[in-house]
């Protein structure tokens, strides 16, 4: 599986690590109530099908990225950086 | 019809003209007592014991595909109860003892070989994990030896007992441990639960549940709606998807793990040996083919197959363990999807809807549940109450904060 990199091209899913979802960006802040920490730590939506998820850069430049990905057949339909994302929703509210 | 030495003789002479298919492949009807989601080693496990074990009742299985289609078939046989942590080791070696009499009891070749399962060990630290592990197991019954490194030579002197990385200091032995033939279990438990009046349905997705007044009332199928009294779901692999249809988020990811088989080769490894530090594991069946694997390709899949990272991992791994794995040609590889939970371990339990429950959460480890996990559903469907070896298998045990995380690794399924 090669990941399209926004800034370094096309580069293999072995220098990346996985950590889930890309919903984990949005964690819940300390004063929720502990049902939504709960939901944020331990529910996954899980779908098969296209699937919004974080990936590390680690062996590479550390960047976040946002990878959607179709879980049924690994195609890579679209890559964000998480940073960029991140940003653009602050900016939103 | 009763599976023997004499019936084999007796076939013999008569031409095979006897043997009979078997199960029955039978229309639904239109409502039963219990109906099992699932056709797989737990679901066809669960309706057999419920039928034999618990109840006179009408009971279904539906199976979207054929029996056995899924990860059942897709595994690399592994028998073994060599857990750590008091949630999980009494369950496995009640799986262990089942496994020890299937035969006898459903009357069906599966293979069951009790040649060992050998965790080696490479450091003072991990020889202290792993003899506290083995008391662990002694504790809860099972059969656990800790092996020095000549013990380990004399079992397998093939190993590269000198690697710079991971010289190898002696091993964890469960000889009590081993393999079984994976389509033959499904086979059993299919033909075991027909006999005792289960309706096997195949090609029948459920595609819905029909929930009323928060209870469940009967799933919607390819076949059309089927009422039930009672609903146990045992899909694991795509159990976020069928659960989907309540209203359900799990703490489960789907994730694929690859799996390998070289070429025939002549009788070379002794039982199972898992190479921990190196993620690689090797056994060999009886048809003389290397089986192993390593661990998940660690990203969100439903695919049925892995990349080239994992088998690059793995085969390195062989490499290191047994060089002379390097002259063996591979013959297959392949993938499975794993339901991985968020502490590793499975769920067995009742669910929010009154009358829908779960079996599900395996992760890689569900082969050698097969009997157990059957029963203890079974048991949950029948009494509504959890087997004693189960017990800790709660759906609402990471709200609680009783989660039984072996590796201790957190919420992060790709790390278990």
């Amino acid at each position: 599986m090669l990941i399209p990199h926004p800034l370094l091209g096309l580069r293999d899913a072995q220098e990346f690590t996985y950590l889930g979802d890309a919903a984990l960006l949005n964690r819940p802040d300390g004063l929720t109530a502990p049902e939504a920490f709960n939901d944020y730590v331990y529910l996954r939506d899980n779908p098969a099908g296209v699937h919004r998820e974080l990936w590390f850069h680690e062996q590479g430049d550390r960047s976040w990225l946002i990878v959607t990905r179709n879980t049924l057949t690994h195609d890579i339909l679209g890559v964000e950086l998480a940073r960029d994302v991140a940003l653009g929703a602050k900016g939103a509210k | 019809m009763r599976y023997s030495a004499f019936r084999v003789l007796k076939e013999a002479l008569t031409g095979h003209k006897g043997w009979q298919p078997l199960w029955r492949n039978p229309d639904p009807k239109p409502a039963y007592d219990y109906v099992i989601v699932g056709g797989g080693g737990h679901g066809l496990a669960t309706a057999y014991y419920l039928a034999r074990t618990f109840r006179k009742a009408r009971i279904a299985v539906l199976e979207k595909s054929w029996l056995g289609s899924g990860n059942i078939g897709r595994n690399t046989t592994i028998i073994r109860s060599n857990y750590l942590l008091p949630g999980n080791e009494p369950f496995y070696e009640f799986s262990m003892k089942l496994w020890e009499n299937l035969e006898q009891e459903f009357n069906f070749n599966a293979m069951v070989s009790q040649r060992g399962i050998l965790n080696l060990i490479h450091t003072d630290g991990q020889r202290d994990a792993y003899r506290r592990r083995g008391n662990a197991m002694l504790l809860a019954g099972a059969d656990a030896e800790l092996l020095d490194q000549a013990q380990v030579r004399d079992m397998a002197p093939f190993l590269n007992f000198d690697n710079a990385r991971f010289p190898i200091k002696g091993g964890l032995l469960q000889r009590r441990a081993g393999t079984a033939r994976h389509d033959g279990v499904a086979w059993g438990y299919a033909r075991g639960a027909d006999l005792a009046g289960v309706d096997l349905i195949q090609n029948c997705e459920v595609t819905g549940f029909r929930i009323a007044g928060g209870r469940v009332q009967g799933v919607e199928t390819s076949r059309g709606y089927i009422g039930a009294g009672k609903v146990g779901v045992a899909v694991a692999g795509s159990t976020s998807r069928v659960m989907a249809q309540a209203g359900m988020r799990l703490p489960i990811e789907s994730h694929v793990l690859q799996a390998f088989v070289s070429e025939g080769l002549k009788p070379t490894i002794p039982g199972v040996i898992t190479f921990g530090a190196g993620h690689f594991y090797v056994s060999q069946s009886d048809k003389g083919g290397l089986v192993f694997g390593g661990d998940i390709d660690g990203y969100n899949s439903y695919a049925q197959r892995g990349n080239m990272p994992v088998i690059e991992d793995v085969a390195e791994g062989g490499m290191a363990l047994m060089p002379m794995i390097g002259r063996a040609r591979l013959l297959r590889i392949w993938g499975g999807i794993m339901d991985m939970s968020m502490d590793g371990s499975p769920i067995i339990d009742r669910t929010p809807v009154e009358g829908l429950y779960l079996n599900a959460g395996w992760c890689y480890g569900g082969f050698k549940a097969t009997p157990a996990s059957g029963y203890a559903f079974a048991h949950l469907l029948a009494t509504d109450t959890p087997h004693d070896t189960a017990r800790a298998y709660r759906l609402d045990r990471f709200n609680r904060g009783y989660v039984i995380d072996e590796k201790g690794m957190g919420a992060q399924p790709n790390l278990h």
